[in-house]
């Protein structure tokens, strides 16, 4: 059995993810085959580009209800920087853009006042001591690309918070689902440590 | 808050990384492999890749070269030169990239812009922009763009080229000054400045660096969100720890 199965939905540079999956020691693949996908132990949701197009893209798929069933199961779920944003219930791009609704809340633009898209590597704050923070240095920096971040209806949901004009939410974790809005595949030691950590986790976040 | 970057570039012809100076005279900088290589362990915050390779017909081994240095960094890494549609890019995407920039294409085929943007989003879409004074000694006369490694003026404002750019779709700016690449007296500050007022989207500026002071100017008075330096860094004369270094005595966020 495949122990983490990254969601190839023909969106992104997977393959940078799946190099770091496994310069951590932890088996992983990238896969489009539904019998992968619903046989692995853990799922990586990643995304980039536009919010609506990633979702028509993975529910063309029929993989958005696939992730449903899945997380329903307990499997354990990383969404990673728009896939982050893909768990909540409505992006504002492009008008409102439904999203998976595994958590409540919305994903809202920068300010216009902003560089944007916020590129580069920025401080995460742990706002909770989370098992994916394990080993990673309070206010580690990540590389982060986005102009849209999400908002979560549910304050607990909030792991961790980044600081660009406003405090967001850059990690989410509710019981078996997690996102984090950075990328830890580029994010060098900090990244893998968390990959690392998500790929240990038992079947709870 | 978010750290200035620091970006080595490595400007790849057949092969090899070379260095030119005022886009000409090309002097040998070592295997891309290992310089990225390097580069990624000695705290470089992405890794930007020029072919600069003449001939259109080496593609897949661009390819292969992207693949092989993608595979030993951690860090984003964007690679450029004479991608020209939507497939070319497709391709260096897949074998690793994480952006890609476009220079001429951009040009030629604006609308480029947006259908990248479209298809893989804007944050992977660089626009890269060779700018040189219309008058050498007086920045209020503006800036010109360039293509074909700076052989061809445009006709295009610079100003105008990064405005419009930002509107088709572009995520960031590569700012390249002409009169300044391979000179080591500065990067232009009032380019930078300008072009970072004109637009909303991070600029990257390039061409000129060759003491620590400079990259703090591009940074401040320039009002750069990156830097990017190719030879002061390949020969060895500063590391990229000493640039950050030096830059976060003076105050400025660096990783």
């Amino acid at each position: 059995m495949v122990q983490v199965a990254v969601i190839d939905y023909g969106v992104g540079n997977l393959r940078s993810v799946e190099k770091a999956f496994a310069a951590t020691g932890c088996e992983a693949v990238v896969s489009g085959d539904e019998r992968v996908l619903r046989g692995a132990d853990k799922l990586v949701l990643p995304g980039v580009g536009a919010f609506g197009a990633c979702m028509k893209a993975l529910s063309e798929r029929g993989f958005d209800q696939l992730v449903r069933e899945r997380v329903e199961e307990g499997t354990p779920l990383l969404g990673v920087c728009v896939g982050m944003q893909l768990l909540f219930e409505e992006s504002d791009e492009f008008g409102a853009t439904p999203g998976l609704g595994l958590l409540q809340g919305r994903v809202r633009r920068f300010d216009d006042e902003l560089v944007v898209p916020h590129v580069g590597w920025n401080r995460v704050t742990a706002r909770q001591s989370h098992a994916l923070f394990s080993a990673v240095a309070q206010d580690a920096f990540f590389y982060f690309v986005h102009s849209y971040y999400c908002e979560p209806k549910d304050q607990s949901v909030v792991a961790g918070e980044t600081e660009y004009g406003v405090r967001y939410a850059s990690v989410v974790a509710k019981a078996n689902i997690c996102g984090v809005q950075f990328h830890p595949e580029k994010s060098q030691e900090a990244g893998l440590q968390l990959l690392k950590n998500f790929a240990r986790l038992n079947s709870r976040c | 808050m978010l750290a200035k970057r620091i970006i080595p570039c490595l400007d790849v012809d057949n092969g090899r990384v070379v260095k030119g100076i005022r886009f000409v005279s090309l002097v040998d900088a070592g295997d891309p492999v290992e310089q990225g290589k390097r580069y990624d362990a000695e705290g470089a915050d992405e890794l930007t890749f020029l072919d600069i390779t003449a001939s259109s017909d080496k593609r897949d081994i661009v390819a292969d070269l992207v693949r092989r240095v993608a595979d030993e960094v951690f860090i984003p890494f964007t690679v450029g030169g004479g991608l020209r549609t939507v497939e070319d890019i497709r391709t260096i995407l897949r074998a690793g990239a994480d952006k890609i920039t476009l220079n001429t294409a951009a040009l030629e085929t604006p609308h480029l812009i947006g259908a990248c943007a479209e298809t893989f989003g804007s944050q992977c879409v660089v626009v890269a922009i060779d700018a040189r004074r219309r008058n050498a000694h007086e920045a209020s006369e503006g800036w010109e763009v360039y293509t074909h490694g700076g052989r061809r003026n445009v006709g295009i404002d610079a100003l105008e080229w990064a405005t419009r750019a930002q509107q088709l779709g572009a995520g960031e700016i590569l700012l390249t000054s002409m009169d300044r690449d391979g000179t080591r007296n500065g990067y232009d500050i009032e380019l930078t400045r300008a072009v970072s007022n004109a637009v909303r989207i991070p600029v990257i500026a390039s061409g000129g660096a060759g003491k620590l002071e400079h990259f703090y100017e591009a940074l401040t008075a320039g009002g750069a969100s990156a830097v990017l330096a190719a030879s002061l860094f390949h020969f060895g004369e500063f590391s990229i720890s000493e640039v950050k270094n030096y830059l976060r005595g003076r105050g400025v966020e660096v990783r």
